[in-house]
């Protein structure tokens, strides 16, 4: 474990405790640094466009051009804001999905805190963004922010009741809510993910498979609601709302609430696969174990668990470039009227199956 | 004691993504319902109808470009139309032809922008950049033809200003064929999208007979189910010629007069547009397309009202002439003015974000608004 590396090395254990919860950070902000090329680069694309193209080769440098961009920018805060929450506001959005990376395990070797409750932490610590973005609506003190961030808590408020039906019935299954000891029993080939059923033969293995698949879309579905994107990015729809709860924020501020979003699109594309697609666990076994690696072992769970992260996180931009939103009602009843029944029902065949 | 509520006022705009423009409405909202909306004006006013007097005939064709900017070859159209009735003078064959083509290429540029800014207000960007690169094309034939592209001053009293260049029709042979299977992909990706209708179905409903009494006209009309389109009811240049239909909404995922019904009718639109140019080009005769224009433009005295289909419906323009070189008055009858009169009742009801959906679907450009 890296953490105990770390100590060792180290000889002291807040210093490892500090750099061992650093290392999600450096991460979020490279991946965010990629995310949003990548995000440019893939709109791009699917529009017939180029995307960014001048800095570096094919726009690489663009991301740092904007960071740049953004540092130098005036911080504006209005007149009448209510200056305390204003600047609370986007630094609470930040923590609350950077804390959700503390419980996900990257490699077998790296976990930020290999808490029993991983799974339960996390869906509490993504509720902090809730109290953030709603202070950022309320103290920007602006008609639009205002509507913005009432609608992204009721939705992300609504959308956490089918997610939460899903974990679940993965761990009436597994047992364990914890993330960690999830991607162990995920080991070996594909087969053995828990949306083919889980690692144990039998009869309840083909039968699980629909129903997981039936979970893993209501769970994605509500996790694109959570992170405020397409089609349901209403709280940020900008022909309505200019651009939401975020619409005061300038600079650096601006900048925390993108890197949240972008933060938030990865923990969440992180936890469905580590709920449904073994995490880290590659689908074909290891190289370092057929070749007698042992080091090489976490650089190749690292390289899956990033590949699928990165494969949900561009599903979601894809959906975003295809799909119109939908309206604040439709949006209600999509969660009240069809998922969460959905999800009970769900629930209740796992059940049963699980104890039968 | 019942307790004392107060309506939030909201001002969507002047500057606000989507008012298309520089539009201010002032909703009257009860939480996220709408009570009443009030459209405020003239943001974009540049006394166009006062200005138009102070200049000679020839003159004001500019000045008609930059009112419906998006369909500027259609606004010159009704001009020189009105125009050449005043004067009494006839105009060659082929210049009619080239009129045609260009006026129903301008009507699909400008529907393209219609529904690509459609798409981008309901959420859907993909669209939007799509329909941009299609009128991308369109404007290209444009710029070929007489070196603008978007204020053309083309259509000259009594001739046009440039003839065509010798590539065109093989060119715009070639859009044809390259345009047809891209409504078809637009139909995919948003007029049939399942979400792109429940936003729309059922959305800002005008009935058949409000929207007659109300003087709407063009796409926002048919949309109701209304068969009038003076291509075809007035036929003016060389319209009746052509063999097309006119679409109209049919309520197929609603009501009869939503939201949808005008966006697809836009759709449809295009198609027969594409078939107007079609037979135009197979058509068209050789000839000048300079020599009926006059040396001097001293219309008789007199007043003469004439109307054309723009894009965004029936386009009036009422001349008075003096006898002197310049208009004593011009009066335009603009439709985007009339349809933006029923933003009121068609929203009452309705969400917020349903007023996006609305004003997107009646398709206003407030540089005609406002004139």
């Amino acid at each position: 474990m890296i953490y105990e590396s770390f100590v060792d090395l180290f000889g002291n254990e807040i210093l490892a405790m500090f750099l061992s919860g650093a290392m999600p950070l450096t991460f979020i902000l490279i991946f965010v640094l990629f995310a949003v090329l990548f995000e440019r680069k893939v709109s791009a694309h699917m529009q017939d466009r180029l995307g960014p193209m001048r800095v570096g080769y094919h726009g690489i440098l663009q991301t740092v051009a904007d960071l740049l961009k953004l540092i130098q920018k005036e911080d504006i805060s209005a007149r009448d804001n209510d200056k305390i929450l204003f600047n609370v506001a986007p630094a609470l959005v930040f923590a609350g999905s950077y804390a959700a990376f503390a419980a996900i395990p990257f490699t077998s070797t790296y976990i930020g805190s290999n808490i029993d409750l991983g799974l339960f932490y996390i869906v509490a610590a993504s509720s902090l963004v809730v109290a953030g973005i709603l202070m950022a609506g309320w103290a920007s003190n602006n008609k639009y922010s205002l509507l913005g961030s009432m609608r992204a808590a009721a939705q992300i408020v609504s959308y956490e009741i089918p997610t939460m039906l899903v974990i679940l019935a993965i761990v009436m299954i597994t047992g364990t809510l914890n993330l960690s000891t999830l991607s162990e029993m995920q080991t070996g080939y594909f087969w053995n993910w828990i949306i083919f059923g889980g690692p144990n033969f039998g009869i309840d293995k083909i039968i699980f498979i629909p129903l997981m698949i039936i979970s893993f879309i209501i769970i994605y579905t509500s996790s694109l609601a959570e992170v405020n994107r397409t089609p349901f990015d209403i709280p940020e729809a900008e022909s309505e709302l200019v651009s939401g709860y975020h619409t005061e924020y300038s600079g650096m501020k601006f900048a925390m609430f993108f890197l949240a979003e972008y933060a938030n699109m990865f923990a969440v594309s992180a936890i469905v696969s580590v709920l449904f697609f073994g995490g880290y666990q590659s689908p074909f076994g290891y190289l370092g174990k057929t070749l007698d690696l042992a080091w090489l072992i976490p650089f190749e769970q690292l390289f899956w668990f990033t590949a699928k992260g990165i494969f949900f996180v561009f599903v979601q931009m894809w959906l975003r470039w295809t799909l119109p939103r939908l309206r604040v009602d439709q949006l209600m009843t999509a969660c009240w009227k069809y998922l969460i029944p959905i999800a009970f029902v769900n629930l209740l065949l796992i059940g049963i199956i699980t104890i039968l | 004691m019942a307790l004392k509520t107060e309506e939030m006022i909201l001002n969507m705009g002047p500057q606000h993504p989507s008012t298309h423009g520089v539009l201010r409405l002032e909703l009257e909202l009860d939480g996220e319902l709408i009570n009443k909306v009030k459209p405020h004006i003239g943001y974009l006013h540049r006394c166009f109808e006062k200005h138009a007097e102070a200049m000679t005939y020839p003159q004001v064709i500019p000045y008609t470009d930059r009112m419906d900017y998006l369909a500027s070859m259609g606004n010159e159209l009704g001009y020189v139309i009105a125009v050449e009735k005043l004067l009494g003078i006839q105009i060659p064959e082929r210049v009619e032809y080239i009129r045609v083509i260009m006026a129903e290429f301008q009507r699909i540029a400008s529907h393209l922008v219609a529904l690509g800014t459609y798409g981008a207000d309901i959420g859907a960007m993909t669209p939007f950049l799509f329909c941009f690169r299609d009128r991308e094309k369109i404007l290209s034939l444009f710029e070929m033809t007489c070196g603008a592209r978007l204020l053309y001053n083309y259509i000259w009293i009594g001739g046009v200003s440039h003839d065509l260049h010798p590539d065109f029709i093989r060119l715009a042979k070639d859009f044809v064929v390259y345009f047809r299977p891209k409504i078809k992909e637009l139909n995919d990706l948003l007029t049939n999208n399942k979400i792109f209708i429940e936003r729309t179905a059922n959305v800002g409903i005008l009935p058949a007979e409000t929207a007659i009494n109300y003087g709407i006209t063009g796409p926002n009309l048919r949309g109701s189910g209304v068969k009038w389109d003076l291509r075809q009811n007035d036929s003016y240049s060389i319209y009746n010629k052509f063999d097309f239909d006119i679409p109209v909404g049919n309520g197929l995922f609603g009501t009869k007069g939503d939201c949808w019904d005008r966006y697809n009718v836009r759709v449809l639109e295009m198609e027969e547009s594409l078939k107007i140019i079609e037979q135009a080009l197979n058509q068209i005769p050789d000839g000048d397309v300079s020599s009926a224009i006059p040396k001097r433009i001293k219309p008789p005295v007199g007043q003469v009202y004439s109307r054309v289909e723009n894009p965004r419906g029936d386009l009036g323009y009422f001349i008075i002439s003096n006898g002197s070189l310049n208009p004593f008055r011009v009066k335009v009858r603009a439709p985007s003015f009339v349809s933006l009169q029923a933003m009121d009742i068609l929203c009452r009801g309705h969400l917020v974000a349903d007023i996006i959906a609305i004003l997107g679907s009646i398709d206003i450009v407030l540089g005609e608004i406002d004139r």
